[in-house]
């Protein structure tokens, strides 16, 4: 078995950015991620990124990953890159079980950081596991990362940010979007990425959701209909639609699975998206030496994910014995990036989930 | 079904990479995993599921969920939405748990 000083689960912003402050500090790191290509979500987001300016607001998410994996460039010999390696078990003593293609192997770590991000959530409808009913995150990694189209004809369901910016993407790709049903009566993302796809003629239904689909071997068409205020479907106002793709865009829930699995103490907040892992102010878990940051704390965005990755690779390097210079005034920098990331009106609802789990926002 | 014009993005990949669904030859692109390129072949259903038999086809495309299990080579559950597409690959629809080594 190997051991190594610090293993990161998670290639995305918040891993990418923990590495950094690590390797920064003087410390040996390995980044696991079940990919190829590092980068987490960020691989695939060819749009200009909404946040701050200093966590690179204005940039494409691709971009922004050329930026991260630069900066680890000259840390080469302190670095260990595992890709396409997927950690599959997690243990007290902190030894995690991985497998790469057909080997299977085992690491044992001083500190873990998890930064495993998130998985999209499902919506049940009749036929809902039709081949050609996807997660919208899906589509978006099919068509940016390997340049395929999911189909011809779109049906979108959510208008949460990643529905209407898939939208606007499909399109880009030259796919047709037929229609964006929303059950809700007001659209949930930015105004600013509905008006575009507004303007390139989608239609966006609100009130409105998917009752099923229909189809043998995958999607031919669907039906929707209306809904009332308690988001019950109103029989009589189906309406079926033509289409061989569906793309479901209702939220993403953390991925927290191995931190269950090595007995750390997790609990269920609907405002960050699911079972969540209880930290305390180092990013620490309630199992000693497992850290988490990023999307697996709580769905929000690749901005706070890289100002939550950073502080939490310095805060394992200082538990490590790393003396890091200015430390006490980086620390409070991000922190106050972080409370800036969470100030606006867009931010309540994770400002409320948050507050439940204890953490300062 | 590739992208063949794209306002941000190049794909100008032309490396073929042969490979057998189901006996069948088909070609992928340089870059592909295993369900991007049977994708780009229009093939959309890639297994079954376990009891009663409905089609499957990929649902997360990140590794996360299983929907995309494929025998390749002649090993079950590889989750073909993230492994990498290779010369001569050999890929199957997979019918229940699969078979495992030597059983
Ligand atoms: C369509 C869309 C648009 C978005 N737009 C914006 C935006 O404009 N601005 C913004 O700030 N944010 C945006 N976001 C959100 C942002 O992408 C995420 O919040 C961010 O990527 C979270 O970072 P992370 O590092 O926590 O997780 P991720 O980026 O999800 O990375 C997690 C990594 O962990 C790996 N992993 C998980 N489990 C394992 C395991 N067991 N073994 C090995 N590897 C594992 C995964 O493969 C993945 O690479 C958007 C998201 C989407 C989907
Ligand atoms: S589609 Fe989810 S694991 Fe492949």
């Amino acid at each position: 078995m190997e051991h190594k000083e610090v293993v990161i689960i998670g290639a995305g912003p918040a891993g990418l950015k923990a590495a950094k402050s690590l390797l920064d500090a003087g410390a040996h790191v390995t980044i696991i991620d079940r990919n190829k290509k590092l980068g987490g979500q960020l691989t695939k987001q060819t749009h200009k990124f909404f946040g701050s300016e200093k966590q690179f607001a204005s940039f494409r998410g691709i971009d922004i990953l050329e930026l991260l994996v630069q900066d680890l460039g000259r840390y080469a010999e302190r670095l260990n890159i595992l890709n396409e390696t997927s950690v599959v078990g997690l243990y007290k003593d902190k030894v995690l079980s991985c497998v790469k293609h057909d080997r299977y192997f085992k690491i044992k770590a001083k500190r873990i950081i998890m930064a495993t991000g998130a998985s999209e959530k499902h919506l049940p409808f009749e036929n809902n596991d039709l081949p050609g009913i996807y997660a919208a995150g899906a589509v978006q990694t099919l068509m940016n990362e390997y340049g395929v189209k999911p189909g011809h004809k779109v049906l979108m369901v959510g208008s949460g940010n990643i529905g209407l910016i898939v939208s606007y993407q499909l399109m880009q790709a030259g796919v047709q979007v037929v229609a964006l049903v929303e059950a809700a009566s007001s659209i949930s993302g930015y105004l600013v990425h509905a008006s575009k796809i507004k303007r390139l003629g989608v239609d966006i239904l609100t009130r409105t959701t998917i009752k099923k689909a229909l189809g043998t071997d995958q999607v031919e068409k669907v039906v929707i209909w209306d809904v009332d205020d308690t988001w019950q479907g109103i029989k009589r106002t189906e309406r079926t639609l033509h289409v061989d793709t569906v793309c479901i865009s209702v939220g993403l829930a953390p991925l927290t699975e191995l931190l269950m699995q090595v007995g750390a103490e997790v609990t269920y907040v609907r405002e960050l998206g699911g079972n969540v892992p209880i930290i305390n102010p180092y990013y620490e878990t309630t199992v000693k030496g497992v850290y988490a940051c990023g999307d697996a704390l709580g769905i929000e965005e690749a901005s706070s994910a890289m100002v939550e990755g950073a502080l939490t690779g310095m805060f394992v390097a200082e538990d490590l014995g790393y003396t890091l210079e200015e430390s006490t005034q980086k620390i409070k920098a991000l922190k106050s990036e972080l409370t800036f990331l969470r100030s606006g009106p867009h931010a309540e609802k994770i400002r409320t989930g948050y507050m439940k789990v204890g953490v300062k926002t | 079904m590739r992208i063949k014009e794209h306002p941000i993005l190049s794909f100008d990949v032309d490396e073929m990479i042969n490979f057998t669904y189901n006996g069948k030859a088909l070609q992928g692109l340089k870059g592909d995993t295993i369900a991007s390129a049977l994708h780009a072949n229009g093939i959309k259903k890639l297994s079954e599921s376990i009891h009663l038999k409905r089609p499957r086809g990929f649902y997360c495309a990140i590794g996360n969920c299983a929907s995309c299990n494929m025998v390749v080579d002649g090993v079950p559950n590889i989750r073909t939405c993230i492994t990498p597409l290779k010369e001569g690959m050999v890929v199957e629809n997979q019918v229940g748990k699969g078979r495992v080594y030597g059983t």
